[in-house]
């Protein structure tokens, strides 16, 4: 294609983590060294668990809200305060054209119920008519759409009216990455104008933590600091999260008034093979797209490291190779959030930059210094526990 | 929506599918043709106690033991093949584009689950905390890297070297549909000269049927099986639960011409709506789906006069089919009732997250062969629906450009508008 990219503004950003809710609480959480998650409610796993939110805020309707599990509560909560910072909450005209890319996982599972079926198939010889019969009577009819990973949108659309195009990407920490790469390629190309990217992740949930487990990746208590798990064969603590942008072409948030947060000027996204050494050569291929076009004067680095080895080793050796980069890792303050991670972190690179300055480092790290110069710039990498790498350039839109 | 570009024209030049009647296009379509119907008794699980006993599953691939993402994987596999052997692109294990694939939500499965139970030791009563503790360890990295979402889309990506981070999406029951829009997007966006979709859905285990059953989605109409599927009928009672994959290489025409590719279509136009009154009930007054179909239409550059064959979402549930029919009408007027619309779903079932992309090849065979499958069952029509439904006999007819329908739970609903040949 000859015609030039559109240029890409980030207008609104709707964010909720154990944090609170919104850009000044986690500005002020970020400033402050990281608060300590639970560490008894699903012992032996630490969890960060979601700050107190009310509801009824965005999600007005009581059946609306019975109607969902917590993960897509909490989704549908921040997709409403991406919407209001954006100043389009409530414009049907606008909302009905909005698109929207959702990054999603699972829904909970009943945890009683399988508990149940699991004694019972014990006792029951594991018969596969106890697993029917139990399935049929103790199933709620609307857990399953509770359950359904393209439910958050379908919330979403249902309470606040977005209606566009609707798209749910499920891949973990690559979904969260490609859902914002592909809506800002959407945008850059003239195919889309202005659309609302993100999702949610409630890691308050035995069944999920059980994936993790399997997957030999859930850091058991004491908590630690994601720099500093290694010598403990390091670790995912999660962490419930929602995250939200609203992504918009210049010309239309120009057209209707509306002020950037931020410009998003890149996304890269990759998916390899986790051989010792591919996540390293992952990170330097898309660098390399990236680096011309920062300044290093003003230029920080977000990192969503989530603490699985050896994917957090290999990033952190590539990120202290940098060249004098400050950098910052939010997984010690928020956890782990698989999909809405990097969603989350450009967020956070955005409310940064909005300060024009980067939040205190984590000095226990040796690796985050102070930055003192005015922050213009702010690179986000992603790395899964798993797969999925990716990399994104936010700007300063002034 | 952003006005977006019909440049450069999006072909497909292969295809594969995989459904209950069979393996890959020749047997499909000479049995949906014949009018043969994929259902039956379902055998992999016993089914006693439950109200549905049927399904179009795919028995002639044995999983064992059986996982839903594994067969999902292993049917991907198979149309993956199918469509990039005919259309000759890239070299083997190495396809020049990205790959965008609907699955069904993998998540950990009750076979899974028995094991780490079974390895826990607990004999009275089982907890998640057993089964956290037997987790532990690392003996079940395997169950893990089986349940990961991405799971299905990196085993495909790293097998038939397709480029760039694979995505892995789901808009429910238009997944398929979704597939093949994202991969034209990125054609038009000049990204890539191809694009490899595929949507698969082996996902019938006792969970999932019982979860379609509870919402009273499913017909009941267990006996004869092959009889229960009966979309636009006035005694429909729900769709049937099936099994299947599609797979379609879309290319930019100008990339197929160079290398002389045959072209076996083009997707003139895709469209979308979401629908935001209910979780599983469609507006109403049918708008998102009208508008739907007029974006798809808008897309293509194209009025509803050109369409000469629709390929309907068509479930055989008494609500789907009377608020497409309502859809139908309300963009076709009068000549909506002249109009051909078969529903592929009276004889494969609804094969869920698969079919967009399994319906999108069945429509494409039907531009190709210049005939149309037809709605099998069809003895009691239903007064509201004055539609042509082609049925029982599958018809010759003169076809130049066809909307394929899928609509889905969380009010998604895409349309594709389909062309034998460029315009």
């Amino acid at each position: 294609m000859t015609e030039p990219l559109r240029e890409t503004w980030i207008t609104g950003i709707g964010i909720v983590s154990c944090l609170g809710e919104g850009a000044d609480a986690h500005w002020l959480g970020l400033n402050r060294p990281p608060p300590a998650p639970d560490t008894e409610a699903f012992a032996p796993y630490p969890v960060h668990r979601l700050a107190p939110i009310e509801l009824d805020k965005q999600i007005p309707k009581k059946g609306d809200q019975r109607q969902m599990e917590p993960w897509q509560r909490i989704g549908t909560y921040a997709a409403g305060l991406a919407l209001e910072s954006a100043g389009v909450k409530g414009n049907t005209e606008l909302l009905q054209r909005m698109d929207m890319i959702v990054a999603a996982g699972g829904g909970e599972r009943d945890e009683a119920v399988d508990a149940a079926i699991l004694t019972g198939l014990n006792k029951a010889g594991h018969s596969e008519n106890f697993l029917n019969e139990r399935l049929m009577s103790d199933l709620r009819p609307t857990l399953f759409l509770a359950q359904l990973s393209n439910l958050l949108a379908g919330n979403i659309s249902i309470v606040h009216g977005v209606t566009g195009m609707s798209r749910t990407f499920m891949g973990e920490e690559s979904a969260g990455i490609d859902a914002v790469k592909i809506e800002l390629s959407r945008i850059q190309a003239g195919q889309s104008d202005i659309g609302l990217v993100g999702g949610s992740f409630n890691a308050e949930r035995k069944d999920l933590l059980l994936l993790f487990e399997t997957g030999g990746c859930a850091l058991k208590n004491p908590f630690a600091p994601v720099w500093e798990r290694k010598a403990r064969g390091g670790g995912v603590v999660l962490g419930s999260m929602g995250a939200f942008i609203v992504l918009e072409s210049r010309a239309h948030a120009t057209a209707r008034g509306a002020k950037p947060l931020a410009r998003l000027a890149s996304v890269q996204s990759d998916c390899v093979r986790r051989q010792p050494g591919a996540v390293t050569a992952s990170l330097s291929r898309m660098w390399t797209t990236l680096k011309s076009q920062v300044a290093p004067e003003g230029m920080a680095l977000i990192t969503g490291l989530s603490g699985a080895e050896p994917a957090t080793d290999e990033e952190r050796s590539w990120l202290t190779a940098l060249p004098a980069i400050p950098i910052r890792a939010t997984g010690s303050h928020l956890g782990h959030g698989v999909e809405p991670q990097f969603v989350m972190n450009i967020a956070l690179a955005t409310v940064a930059l909005g300060h024009e300055k980067l939040f205190a480092p984590a000095m226990s790290s040796g690796i985050e210094v102070a930055m003192n110069a005015p922050l213009a710039q702010v690179i986000v990498t992603g790395v899964g526990h798993w797969r999925g790498e990716g990399m994104a350039l936010v700007e300063a839109a002034r | 929506m952003a006005a977006t570009s019909r440049t450069p024209v999006v072909a497909v030049t292969g295809l594969g599918v995989l459904t209950s009647l069979g393996a890959g296009k020749a047997d499909n379509w000479r049995r949906l043709t014949a009018g043969h119907s994929g259902i039956h008794a379902i055998r992999r699980f016993p089914t006693d106690g439950l109200k549905t006993t049927i399904a179009g599953t795919v028995d002639f691939i044995s999983v064992e033991p059986f996982c839903s993402s594994e067969l999902g994987e292993r049917m991907a596999d198979l149309v993956s093949e199918e469509a990039i052997a005919q259309s000759g692109i890239g070299a083997k294990g190495d396809f020049p584009g990205p790959l965008f694939v609907a699955v069904a939500p993998v998540e950990i499965e009750w076979p899974h689950r028995q094991v780490i139970s079974a390895a826990s030791g607990a004999n009275d009563s089982v907890t998640y905390d057993d089964l956290l503790r037997a987790a532990s360890g690392g003996q079940f990295r395997g169950i893990h890297d089986r349940c990961m979402m991405l799971s299905v889309a990196d085993h495909l990506s790293e097998r038939f070297g397709t480029k760039g981070s694979p995505i892995s999406l789901s808009t429910a029951c238009a997944s398929g549909a979704s597939a093949i829009q994202l991969g034209v997007e990125a054609i038009r966006r000049g990204e890539t000269e191809a694009a490899l979709c595929v949507a698969t859905d082996g996902s019938i285990n006792p969970e999932a049927l019982i979860r379609f059953s509870l919402l009273s989605a499913l017909s009941t109409a267990n006996d004869p099986p092959e009889r229960a599927a009966k979309p636009f009928s006035k005694n429909r009672d729900g769709f049937v639960m099936a099994e299947g994959a599609g797979a379609l290489v879309l290319e930019s025409l100008q990339h197929a011409k160079a290398r002389g590719a045959k072209i076996l279509g083009i997707i003139e136009g895709c469209g979308e709506m979401a629908d935001s009154f209910h979780r599983t009930r469609s507006s109403p007054d049918g708008k998102p789906i009208v508008g739907c179909i007029r974006n798809a239409l808008a897309d293509a550059g194209l009025t509803p006069d050109d369409i000469d064959y629709i390929n309907p979402h068509g479930t055989g549930t008494p609500e789907n089919d009377k608020m497409e029919s309502l859809g139908v009408l309300a963009v076709f007027g009068e000549r909506a009732k002249t109009i051909p619309i078969s529903s592929n779903k009276s004889m494969i079932g609804h094969t869920l997250s698969a079919a967009g992309a399994v319906e999108a090849v069945i429509t494409l065979m039907a531009l190709e062969h210049q005939r149309i499958p037809p709605t099998i069952n069809y003895d009691i029509p239903d007064p509201a629906i004055p539609l042509d439904v082609v049925p029982n006999t599958a018809r010759d007819a003169k076809l130049r450009h066809a909307i394929s329908n899928s609509f889905g739970f969380g009010g998604q609903n895409v349309s594709l508008v389909l062309a034998r040949e460029p315009v």
